[in-house]
């Protein structure tokens, strides 16, 4: 029992970090109806930028703040450069197109990224303590063991979410972000600036993935291959609904206990490494069942 | 004035009902079919055949069917990697598994295979659209990877897990040059094109196009929604899978499932979109765009004599596709194809304004 609970949670953690990358894909989708696939590059993008700036600037009296300061105005640049030079020319283009747009955009980035800031793997120490906790011990036999990195992890993941809900709720900005969502032409309408919004929503983007970013970064190291957990984000994406802050957290929740789980009961009988597809697989099952994911606004089809 | 179909009276009903109704089409495609077949064999040499013409040649057959799925059915599919693997993987096991087996007949049962993985793979689409439906066919890509990564059998329990197969050779005839391989690949891929052309303008294409314009209109107007899907899946599949079967054998030679992965995917993808949805015109040059592409930029350092690492080369690679890909589509979003199209406007306007 402590060690399914152990697998459990080890799962639920993961899963929050993937929602954190799916929550960027939301923001975007929500305002601009783009399915935004560079996601990804643009984590590995805003984590390379700080880890490389954190080791330019270690001789400042902060560093930290200097080059998280330094990398936020990076992504912001970038949110205005992508709305600039590709969603104004592509208005209005079909879905498909801006989705291809941003897979450009999701190699250029790439390409970019490493060639200002070298492509090794970079180690980055923010200073969340790495060492394993027992926990529950007089409860279960041997306790259950947890990574102090992922409970900061999802903690981080949890006020982020609060912020992102607030933000939404309370600002002005936040209003026109919803009305947006609702309805381009409406929005316009009413004298709302699209482009202006976009800018917004692009940076907001940008800072979700420099926090997931991080976050990963001080896991697995800075390196390539942060830029493909954007492939795990996805099936997150369609279970929780493409148009949903909360879906993207409950799916990154059910996906990353499902994926552990598959892979400590399942792995051993079938062969191991289902990690890649069992989450895609779960995800269509869901979908199946309920075709615009769990949270979803339900589409209507007029003729 | 070069172009006007002006004078061109149809005088019987298989006239009217020709692939090409207009001369001017039919030159330009016999054109195009002795350039294939008669000036690139004398005038290209072996690089040119190994490094551009044969990959363009798979490539585009691979195009053309996910362009009849996304282009003309508009079903979003990320999968073709996969479904080129398992033509590929699904060729081999016919061959080495039933010894005399003309490979040509192996390549179109692999065919057959892809087909019945596609349509087990299109089967959501009968509930899930746009996006959502894109993402459930990278469960295809990654599912497949793995059953061919992790299960023995379809490669034959070689340690490596990578594949080698000898020339392909149909009665006694070698395909073993450059040249030859060419041939075929160009034979089959007109075959394709010839057999996709007509599908698209008849009952079945009509069905996909209706589908892919609004599907509940044409569900309403008596169109079988998991017929005109399921077919379009099935046909882009068997494409797809002789193409996988025809890089593996014929391009590649040996291979590892890592030959089709996810970034194939994307790249056909690519070539279909800045070729053009919709169009079998738009799949050739689609094609010929993103196979050319990364060849120049690869060489443009050297061509402009600037020193780089392979690494930064790679790098500025990345950047200058990434670049390209948002430039096409931001200055001709309806891809090369409507490019060919403008200019059929202008010559049968020239040399007059309007």
């Amino acid at each position: 029992m402590g060690f399914f609970i152990e697998v459990l949670v080890g799962g639920l953690m993961a899963g929050v970090l993937y929602s954190l990358v799916a929550l960027g894909f939301v923001l975007i989708f929500k305002a601009s109806g783009v399915f935004n696939f560079a996601q990804g590059a643009m984590v590995l993008f805003a984590a390379l930028s700080f880890v490389r700036l954190l080791d330019i600037l270690k001789d400042t009296f902060a560093p930290m703040l200097l080059s998280l300061a330094i990398t936020i105005a990076i992504m912001i640049v970038l949110a205005i450069a992508i709305e600039r030079l590709v969603l104004r020319p592509l208005v209005n283009q079909p879905g498909i197109s801006l989705f291809m747009a941003t897979l450009g955009i999701a190699y250029f980035l790439d390409g970019f990224g490493q060639a200002i800031w070298g492509s090794d793997i970079y180690t980055l120490d923010v200073g969340i303590p790495k060492d394993p906790v027992l926990l529950f011990e007089s409860v279960f036999e041997g306790g259950v063991l947890l990574s102090t990195e992922d409970m900061v992890a999802a903690l981080v993941a949890g006020v982020l979410v609060a912020v992102l809900a607030l933000f939404f709720q309370r600002t002005r900005i936040g209003r026109a972000l919803r009305a947006v969502a609702d309805d381009h032409q409406a929005a316009q309408s009413v004298g709302i600036p699209l482009n202006y919004i976009w800018v917004i929503v692009w940076t907001v983007a940008g800072l979700v993935a420099l926090v997931a970013g991080i976050i990963w970064g001080s896991k697995l190291g800075v390196q390539f291959s942060l830029s493909l957990i954007a492939l795990k984000a996805l099936p997150v994406l369609i279970l929780g609904g493409f148009e949903s802050v909360l879906g993207a957290i409950v799916g990154g929740l059910i996906i990353g206990a499902g994926e552990k789980l598959s892979e400590v009961y399942l792995g051993p009988y079938i062969g191991g490494g289902i990690e890649n597809w069992f989450a895609y697989v779960l995800a269509l099952f869901f979908l199946l069942f309920r075709p615009q994911g769990l949270f979803g606004e339900k589409h209507i089809d007029r003729v | 004035m070069f172009y006007r179909e002006a004078g061109q009276f149809k005088t019987s009903y298989a006239a009217d009902q020709a692939v090409f109704p207009i001369a001017q089409d039919r030159i330009f495609i016999g054109i195009w079919l002795l350039i294939g077949f008669v000036a690139i064999p004398l005038l290209s040499n072996e690089y040119l055949f190994r490094a551009i013409f044969i990959p363009f040649l798979i490539m585009a057959l691979a195009a053309l069917g996910l362009n009849l799925l996304v282009g003309y059915c508009g079903q979003v599919s990320l999968g073709t990697g996969a479904f080129m693997a398992v033509g590929a993987y699904a060729a081999y096991n016919f061959w080495i598994r039933i010894p005399g087996l003309n490979p040509l007949i192996a390549f179109a049962l692999a065919g057959g295979v892809a087909t019945v993985v596609g349509i087990l793979f299109g089967i959501p689409s009968l509930r899930i659209k746009g996006f959502y439906l894109a993402v459930a066919t990278l469960a295809a890509q990654f599912f497949i990877d793995w059953v061919f990564s992790r299960i023995g059998w379809f490669t034959n329990y070689t340690p490596s897990g990578s594949i080698a197969v000898p020339p392909v050779s149909v009665f006694g005839f070698e395909f073993d040059t450059p040249l030859r391989k060419y041939f075929l690949c160009l034979t089959i891929l007109v075959l394709f094109a010839v057999i996709a052309k007509n599908l698209v303008r008849g009952r079945i294409g009509r069905s996909w196009m209706a589908t892919r314009d609004m599907d509940v209109a044409a569900e309403i107007i008596g169109i079988r929604p998991m017929y005109a899907k399921l077919s379009a899946f099935a046909v882009s599949s068997f494409f797809i899978g002789v193409a996988g079967a025809l890089w593996g054998f014929i391009h590649l030679g040996s291979w590892e499932p890592l030959a089709f992965d996810v970034n194939r995917s994307f790249s056909i993808l690519f070539m279909v979109i800045i070729g053009g949805l919709g169009s079998i015109l738009g799949a050739f040059l689609g094609a010929a765009f993103i196979t050319v592409l990364p060849l120049i930029l690869n060489q443009m350092p050297q061509w402009l004599g600037i020193q780089l690492s392979t690494a930064m080369i790679s790098h500025i690679e990345f950047m200058i596709f990434g670049a390209l890909i948002v430039f096409f589509l931001a200055v001709e979003p309806q891809g090369l194809a409507r490019l060919w199209r403008i200019a059929k406007e202008k010559l049968r306007l020239w040399p007059f304004p309007y």
